[in-house]
């Protein structure tokens, strides 16, 4: 166990020692990684911030419920009871289509054209306030009510928040693609900058084998630059976002003063600091060692 | 021990280095594989450490057919093994007692017994004084001291050397050879390639004579 821990202890501190060999090689690297990684992180901010505003803006949403145009007063008040003991409802107001009629004479200045009608073309409706203004829950209550007997249709007046939601599901997805594409270019930096440590290590890889040296062992320097390279890229992208956010916010300080805090972009939270630290290393790791495999044959002491 | 049945090692591009060669090395014994210069005596200790694959015949160490052994099996094959080799092998870019450290951290020795053997075994070839030194510092002959330091730190059973006197003085051949007689007194099995006279007469091995790839009467 202790035999094992200096083994790793050692082949951490040749990777660290690799890293200091070339200073300026490796500053570029982790520049390189630090910036592709800071665009998915950055856009994740961006999408997070939306999202938030937008909760806080249709924190009260309401649906309105019309009936059918002949559907009678009792069938409405049917209707009335079953919303007051549905346990999604907080509260349903009746605006009777006597009391619509006149609002809209009032409202509109069409009162002569609305007298000319031969009817009330308005129906009866409900205003209600759901408990749960969440998108998928106010969706439920909507089919649930447009199933109901004698209602015509049932609206929601935040529409557009369910079209900014399925907006910042489409931001996900792209943020996910890139995502994706990014770590495949890691993949690539990291299994070339490994290639070229091989070569140039290529003798001590050969001493150590003709020493007696598993695969393992020499893989593991390799494995440790690759990981530590991806985790300085992974710092330097939440620094490089960190720091944007900040700029933004001081920016917005003077805004803010208008209009109270609302604006003041949240930073990236612990689990995504984590998640983005982690998967670059993982990624690093991976390049690291699909290279190593990869190269590690060519260097065979007595073959040249 | 060790034996060879039949060998031969035919290089790429036709060149035959060794041809039907056939012997054994018993535990214990010091062996000196002599011969003149292109006799295939460094063909022979590559293909008994797996640097070189036979072209055909069987090589055997502790009863494990080595041209037959998978990769992942090589490193423990030659970890039996403290290795001389002709050209060195040194790294320049670490100094004479990281270098001679190198084999004890590859087998995972502690690392406080590890400084006592690294140093023990520098100052029996008296480097002991150069131990912060990089090795292009040193002169040829200290260079090839260093690399038998090297290879005896880790006490291995049997050392295989190729002209580990090649570039020493007569006063430091002699220190060599008394250490080689050391190792042998305390049972490491020892093949040596040489042609060092006086390394010859000082030990009176049992010796192997090569000439053109053959067994030499
Ligand atoms: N890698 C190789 N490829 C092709 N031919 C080789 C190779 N290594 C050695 N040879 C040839 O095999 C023959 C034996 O070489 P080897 O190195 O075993 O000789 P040696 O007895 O050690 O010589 P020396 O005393 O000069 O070290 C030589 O003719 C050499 O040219
Ligand atoms: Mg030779």
């Amino acid at each position: 166990m202790m035999a094992w821990l200096a083994q790793h202890r050692h082949a951490v501190a040749a990777a660290c020692a690799r890293f200091a060999a070339a200073p300026l090689g490796t500053a570029l690297n982790v520049l390189a990684l630090g910036i592709a990684l800071s665009l998915p992180v950055a856009l994740l901010v961006l999408i997070d911030n939306l999202q938030k505003g937008a909760q806080h803006i249709t924190a009260e949403p309401q649906l309105s419920l019309y009936m059918d145009l002949s559907a009678t007063r009792e069938q409405a008040l049917e209707i009335g009871k079953r919303l007051a003991s549905n346990a999604g409802v907080r509260g349903a107001r009746l605006v009777p289509r006597e009391q619509a009629l006149q609002e809209l004479k009032q409202n509109s200045g069409l009162a002569d054209v609305i007298d000319t009608l031969p009817g009330n073309p308005l129906p009866d409706a409900y205003v209600i306030d759901p408990r749960d203004g969440s998108p998928p829950a106010l969706a439920a209550l909507r089919s649930q009510f447009a199933a109901m007997p004698h209602v015509a249709q049932v609206e929601l007046d935040a529409a557009w928040a369910r079209r900014l939601d399925a907006g910042l599901r489409l931001g996900r997805l792209i943020v996910a693609i890139i995502t994706a594409l990014l770590a495949l270019a890691l993949i690539a930096i990291t299994f070339n900058t490994v290639r070229l440590q091989v070569l140039t290590q290529r003798e001590e890889i050969e001493v150590a084998k003709l020493i007696g040296a598993t695969d393992t062992y020499v893989r593991r320097p390799f494995l440790y630059y690759g990981a530590l390279q991806g985790c300085a890229g992974a710092l330097l992208g939440w620094l490089i976002v960190a720091g944007g956010v900040w700029l933004v916010n001081r920016n917005l300080a003077e805004l803010s003063q208008v209009y109270a805090s609302l604006f003041e972009l949240q930073y990236p939270n612990h689990t995504e600091v984590i998640e983005l630290v982690a998967g670059a290393i993982a990624v690093n790791w991976f390049g690291a060692f699909l290279s190593v495999g990869r190269h590690l044959t060519l260097v065979e002491p007595g073959r040249h | 021990m060790i034996s060879f049945s039949q060998v031969s090692k035919r290089y790429p591009g036709g060149h035959r280095a060794l041809h039907d060669v056939s012997f054994t090395v018993e535990t214990g014994e010091l062996v000196f594989v002599c011969g003149p210069s292109g006799a295939g005596k460094s063909t022979l200790l590559k293909l008994l450490v797996a640097m070189e694959r036979p072209t055909s015949g069987n090589i055997i160490v502790n009863g494990q057919n080595v041209g037959a052994l998978k990769p992942r099996a090589i490193p423990f094959l030659r970890r039996n093994f403290g290795l001389v080799v002709q050209d060195h092998k040194l790294l320049y870019d670490r100094n004479v007692y990281e270098n001679v450290a190198l084999p004890l951290r590859i087998l995972g020795y502690p690392e406080k017994g590890a400084a006592r053997r690294v140093r023990a075994a520098l100052d029996k070839v008296g480097l002991l004084k150069h131990e912060r030194a990089l090795p292009i510092t040193l002169s040829g002959g200290e260079q090839q001291r260093l690399c038998i330091a090297r290879a005896i730190v880790h006490r291995p059973r049997i050392l295989v050397a190729d002209e580990p006197t090649g570039n020493l003085d007569a006063e430091y051949g002699a220190a060599i050879g008394e250490l080689i007689r050391a190792l042998h007194q305390v049972g490491v099995t020892i093949i040596i390639a040489t042609h060092d006279q006086t390394l010859l007469a000082q030990l009176a091995p049992r010796v192997i004579a090569l000439k053109d790839g053959k067994l030499a009467a």
